[in-house]
């Protein structure tokens, strides 16, 4: 566009004219988002705020003010209990899937034979992994990693351990295989992360005389922190999104519940959604690439 | 042995700069095998447990191999799902939902990021809260509204929010297309318009083409996650359109509408080998599509840069 050529009759500077056309192609966007999310948040928040009755005619509410945020995290015992369960399990699956996810992928972005193969089988829980599958799959014993909690040796030890540390490593050996299965988009957003970074940094390194695993560690961890931050955002949300998260189909029973409510209901998400957001505010804080460089 | 020998057996055992040596890739397929049986033991498992004879569940000496091929689990579980009903309608609802969710992405990403306009950086924050926030926060009022609309029970439930731009994941694929047409070169955008064209005709004629693995990528993820999807389809389905995995989620209750417990004899009653085959007709239709879009799956993921900034 040159600037210095004159405006016709009835057109617009160039600004203008590009801001219009922006706003028509994000336009339904903005229409969904005030239709479909914004309105209902706003108004689960007022939900939250009163005692409401589902009638045939429609619903009625009654202000309480906080009485229903009170009465979930002060007179419910299982609410809490069960967001302290789901604190735990997130911030014990969140390494373990960075870590395991991160190796693998660097596996496959080795060159090996029936590299496809693997490839294609670890990226099967991508396709099949629902609630009542991994239900189903539980129940009958096809995750667990063969009753090792059952194991006497282990049970005793479990049995030593204080509370605190009891519940986070019996969790881990009773899901261990869970885990593994939330696993598998990270895997390929890291693959696909390393092999962006650039070859000749490694040939250079190995010029200089770096061993491949001085260079994992000075060039490869590194360039993948930004992605770490994004997998590790996506797999909090992941996990609490599940729907077979307790949380989640605790909220969803009390919703239609005598004693519960939609009101009720609404103040535990929103409770649900501050614990989220504290969670994932702590994985930016520790994770954020800004952390400056790692010192040689 | 001299040194070169030497040298050269060191490199057959512990790589060089051609191989990887004998040692480190018997330790890499020895990890790859053991990773890999713990993603394909539940489905083996799944697999030969349904395929047992209710002889054989209770016989201790058969685990891996099931004395005779018995498909009666999958005849109940088939009956039970309700099976080619109940997985033509959750076809259409992962189907419809995520070509609408995917187009609709398409131009919103597109918009993103090839115009600059006020309030842009307040629009990019907001769509990543939408991934934040979770349903249960959204979820009762549009359900509501639905039912006063008398959309509650039908496809239209997830329709209109995908029209929205809403859809389930939605941020995800709109960040995948604005990292798409942000990389797409400014001059082609350029020489569309010298040539007259319209900003419309630049999105179809330009970007879409340009966009194809983002297309791939968004389609079959959206697929994959409208039918997996459990939480917001029993809210808004429940009593309407059932899918697979509603049925499932039931499976239990389905049975004894069909089998009653007190009634049928002991051979027919519900045991973890018909769960089993209706679990896996569960996830029969995804793991075909699976195989078959395999190579396109990974390698438009490769390319698309789902990596999100």
């Amino acid at each position: 566009m040159n600037p210095t050529r004159q405006l016709r009759r009835g057109e617009m500077r160039h600004g203008t004219r590009e801001a219009l056309h922006g706003y028509g192609f994000v336009l339904i966007w903005i229409v969904g988002f005030s239709i479909f999310t914004l309105a209902p948040l706003v108004q689960t928040f007022i939900y939250s705020l009163n005692q409401v009755t589902v009638e045939a005619t429609g619903v009625s509410t009654q202000f309480v003010e906080w009485a229903n945020y009170s009465r979930a995290l002060f007179t419910d015992p299982t609410f809490v209990e069960l967001l302290i369960g789901y604190t735990i399990e997130t911030l014990v699956s969140l390494p373990i899937i960075l870590i395991f996810s991160l190796i693998i992928a660097l596996f496959l972005n080795l060159e090996f034979r029936g590299k496809g193969l693997f490839r294609t089988i670890f990226f099967l829980p991508v396709v099949i992994t629902s609630g009542p599958v991994i239900k189903e799959l539980t129940e009958q014993g096809a995750t667990s990693t063969a009753g090792l909690a059952q194991v006497q040796a282990v049970a005793d030890f479990l049995a030593e351990l204080p509370g605190s540390v009891r519940t986070p490593v019996e969790y881990l050996l009773t899901s261990f295989v869970l885990i593994l299965w939330f696993s598998g988009v990270q895997i390929l957003i890291y693959l696909s992360s390393l092999q962006k970074i650039d070859k000749s940094l490694y040939e250079a390194a190995a010029i200089d005389g770096a061993s491949a695993w001085e260079s994992f560690w000075k060039i490869t961890l590194p360039s993948l922190t930004p992605t770490t931050l994004v997998i590790a955002i996506y797999t909090i949300i992941t996990l609490s999104h599940f729907s077979e998260n307790k949380v989640l189909k605790y909220i969803y029973g009390q919703t239609y519940a005598v004693e519960g409510g939609i009101g009720y209901a609404s103040a535990m998400s929103f409770v649900y959604f501050l614990v989220l957001a504290t969670i994932l505010a702590l994985a930016f804080l520790l994770l954020r690439p800004s952390a400056g460089p790692r010192s040689p | 042995m001299n040194r070169d020998q030497l040298a050269h057996w060191k490199g057959v055992l512990f790589g060089n700069r051609t191989s990887y040596g004998v040692v480190f890739t018997a330790i890499l397929y020895a990890l790859l095998i053991a990773i890999g049986f713990v993603y394909l033991y539940p489905l083996l498992f799944m697999f030969v447990t349904s395929l047992k004879s209710p002889d054989d569940l209770l016989n201790p000496m058969v685990q891996w191999v099931p004395t005779e091929l018995f498909l009666g689990n999958y005849e109940k579980a088939f009956k039970v799902l309700d099976y080619l009903a109940t997985l033509a309608s959750s076809a259409l609802v992962s189907v419809v939902p995520s070509l609408i969710q995917t187009l609709v992405c398409s131009v919103v990403g597109y918009g993103l990021a090839r115009y600059q306009f006020p309030g842009k950086t307040l629009m990019i924050g907001l769509i990543l809260a939408t991934f934040v926030i979770p349903a249960q926060s959204t979820v009762i009022p549009q359900m509501l509204t639905y039912r006063d609309l008398g959309l509650l029970g039908s496809l239209w439930s997830l329709i209109l929010p995908a029209l929205g731009a809403q859809g389930f994941n939605s941020a995800i694929f709109i960040l995948i297309f604005y990292q798409t047409f942000l990389s797409l070169p400014k001059v082609l955008e350029e020489a569309a318009r010298l040539d007259g064209a319209s900003d419309l005709e630049i999105f179809i004629r330009v970007g879409l083409p340009a966009a194809t693995p983002a297309f791939i990528v968004s389609i079959i993820f959206s697929i994959v996650w409208y039918w997996n999807e459990t939480y917001l389809t029993v809210v808004f389905l429940e009593g309407g359109v059932q899918t697979l995995p509603m049925q499932l989620s039931k499976f239990v209750q389905a049975y004894e509408n069909l089998y009653p417990p007190g009634v049928v004899n002991v051979l027919d009653r519900l045991n973890e080998a018909v769960k089993l085959a209706g679990t896996f007709l569960n996830i029969l239709p995804l793991l075909a599509m699976y195989f078959v879009l395999q190579r396109w799956f990974v390698e438009s993921v490769e390319r698309s840069g789902i990596t999100g900034e």
